[in-house]
């Protein structure tokens, strides 16, 4: 199978009094139709790969190809039209969306880049509907909406693009609990139905296990466990993966607190498991 | 009208930004129509000289003979029109200037924002005069020497907001979408900008007024025999005792500044939500 995405040995170091490495020599494949999930604590490295994935980042080393071709850095020149297929939901919907700039006109620059590539074209409409708000919030700013709204016309937008690739850089985390469960199933039924490949970006193990293929669990810019979800979710290998697993609050009413992942951040969480890595 | 087009809530409309609307209103609207129904010929010298204000010339006349009434109104289609200007120069060409220094970054905002710092670096007033001075003494040249020392505050306030919005998620996704550079300055980024940019530029009406006069107060702006409101008072310092040559040319810019900058005030306040929570603080 051709691979959509994929991201060999990528390294991203951010130069300031010290050198970061954000990610460090970080390997994935996204195919057509497929939703991988990144997970770790905040601060890993996920939102750096992400926006690499955009060409948003400048990669120190390692390659992001789609669909054989190198993904060109996001500068000031207009992006070609072969790339306007990768598209992004970002974090904070609250600047997600130009704030002078209907709702509805957000969404058609969307599907302006969609035409631009041969669609035959679709309404604001239509989009709005697909992610469960009321068509007439086209003539609406977005400081009219709520965040969840905000995020939902963002996905509407990004979608509009008639994306190939859709990453989702923590989508979910600016949003209540009761609705980040229906945006992440949502996003995963619009991108499938698309044939599009999602990358979703979390640092919540429990959602993305609902919504995930596979799953990869990064710590400290490094890969440390991956494979199909599943088997990630209910036989992890990697104490780190077992250590985010535990850190899931569970309403079983004894009132113990979940053990912090990053407080004392053991030594066995750096190691490297071979057995932990593309399980299938 | 106004207020629902900007969609400015009552509270907003504040007492002194109406009264500096209507004054300045009215100053524009006297500007463009004064020819027409002034009294007096404002160049002709045919009435008695240094005559106090009175009931045929309202605000006396100065030394050569000349209504100061026609000749302030007159003055007033000079001077307003030459600031509007001047500011519409600067606000295009320094935001032009801004917008692409921070939003292209690099060498291209190096070059051009040494280029600012380099016309910032001298006092506006005197590089203005040298420059009126190195063009030679007229009306067009002092407009030209405020323009060069006036764009520069609008190219450094649209790089800082340029450089805050750049990085927007907003303008990413658009990016992402194909735009190029110059509908992502059109769609993305002029929108925004616009607010705190038309309160500089209506504060700068003021500002421009002032320096204008100013050059030509000494005598590097307009040249006799126009009347314009700098020169004006210029000619009232060789008859000090007919105080109305220069009083009302004097209050003639001193309301027409203050409405100006009284209309950017409350621009301001409806443009900057945190101005707003301050004055409703001040207030209860």
């Amino acid at each position: 199978m051709t691979e959509l995405l994929e991201v060999s040995d990528l390294v991203i170091e951010y130069h300031g009094a010290t050198v970061v490495r954000a990610v460090d020599e970080v390997s994935l494949t996204i195919a057509p139709g497929e939703v991988l999930a990144l997970v770790g604590e905040s601060g890993c490295g996920k939102s750096s790969l992400a926006r690499a994935v955009v060409g948003m980042e400048k990669p120190r080393a390692g390659a992001v190809t789609y669909r054989g071709a190198e993904v060109p850095l996001l500068g000031v020149r207009r992006r070609r039209a072969q790339f306007t297929s990768i598209q992004m939901v970002f974090q904070d919907p609250n600047s997600s969306l130009n704030p002078r700039v209907r709702v509805g006109q957000q969404i058609s620059e969307g599907i302006r880049a969609a035409v631009e590539r041969g669609d035959e074209g679709s309404q604001p409409e239509e989009w709005l509907e697909r992610v469960g708000l009321p068509t007439e919030m086209v003539s609406r700013y977005a400081h009219e909406l709520s965040g969840g709204q905000r995020q939902r016309v963002a996905i509407a937008r990004a979608l509009a693009a008639r994306p190939d690739l859709l990453v989702a850089d923590e989508p979910i985390s600016a949003l209540d609990a009761s609705s980040q469960a229906s945006v992440a199933d949502m996003m995963r039924k619009l991108a499938l139905d698309a044939g599009a490949g999602l990358l979703f970006i979390s640092h919540d193990l429990a959602i993305v296990r609902l919504i995930a293929d596979r799953t990869v669990v990064m710590y400290r810019g490094k890969v440390v466990e991956s494979g199909v979800s599943d088997l990630i979710w209910n036989d992890p290998r990697h104490p780190y993966t077992r250590a985010l697993i535990s850190a899931i609050p569970e309403p079983d009413g004894t009132g113990t607190l979940p053990a912090a992942p990053a407080a004392e951040a053991p030594e066995e969480w750096r190691m490297t498991l071979p057995e932990a890595l593309n399980r299938a | 009208m106004r207020t629902r087009w900007l969609k400015i809530p009552a509270a907003w409309i504040t007492p002194l930004g109406v009264i500096g609307a209507v004054i300045a209103i009215t100053w524009v609207g006297i500007a463009f129509t004064a020819r027409l129904w002034v009294p007096f010929d404002p160049l002709s010298q045919d009435l008695p000289r240094l005559q106090a204000p009175g009931i045929d010339t309202l605000m006396g006349t100065d030394a050569l003979g000349r209504d100061i009434f026609s000749r302030l109104m007159t003055g007033a289609s000079v001077t307003i029109p030459l600031a509007l200007m001047l500011v519409l120069m600067s606000l295009a060409v320094g935001t032009l200037i801004g917008a692409i220094a921070g939003y292209f970054g690099k060498w291209v905002d190096e070059l051009l924002m040494r280029l600012t710092d380099l016309v910032m670096a001298f006092p506006t007033v005197i590089l203005a005069m040298v420059v009126a001075a190195a063009l030679g003494p007229s009306l067009f040249n002092a407009v030209i020497a405020a323009f060069v020392v006036s764009w520069p505050q609008y190219a450094r306030m649209t790089r800082s907001i340029v450089l805050g919005l750049r990085t927007q998620n907003y303008v990413m996704a658009g990016r992402l979408m194909g735009f190029s550079p110059f509908k992502t300055l059109r769609v993305d980024i002029a929108p925004n900008v616009v607010g705190p940019i038309l309160v500089l530029a209506s504060l700068d009406v003021g500002t421009a007024i002032l320096l204008l006069s100013g050059l030509s107060f000494l005598g590097l702006g307009a040249q006799p025999p126009t009347a314009e409101w700098g020169s004006m008072i210029s000619a009232a310092i060789q008859n000090f005792d007919s105080w109305w040559i220069g009083l009302f040319p004097g209050l003639a810019i001193l309301t027409v500044v203050m409405a100006f900058n009284f209309v950017g005030d409350s621009l301001r306040d409806i443009f900057d939500p945190t101005s707003q929570v301050s004055r409703a603080g001040a207030r209860s």
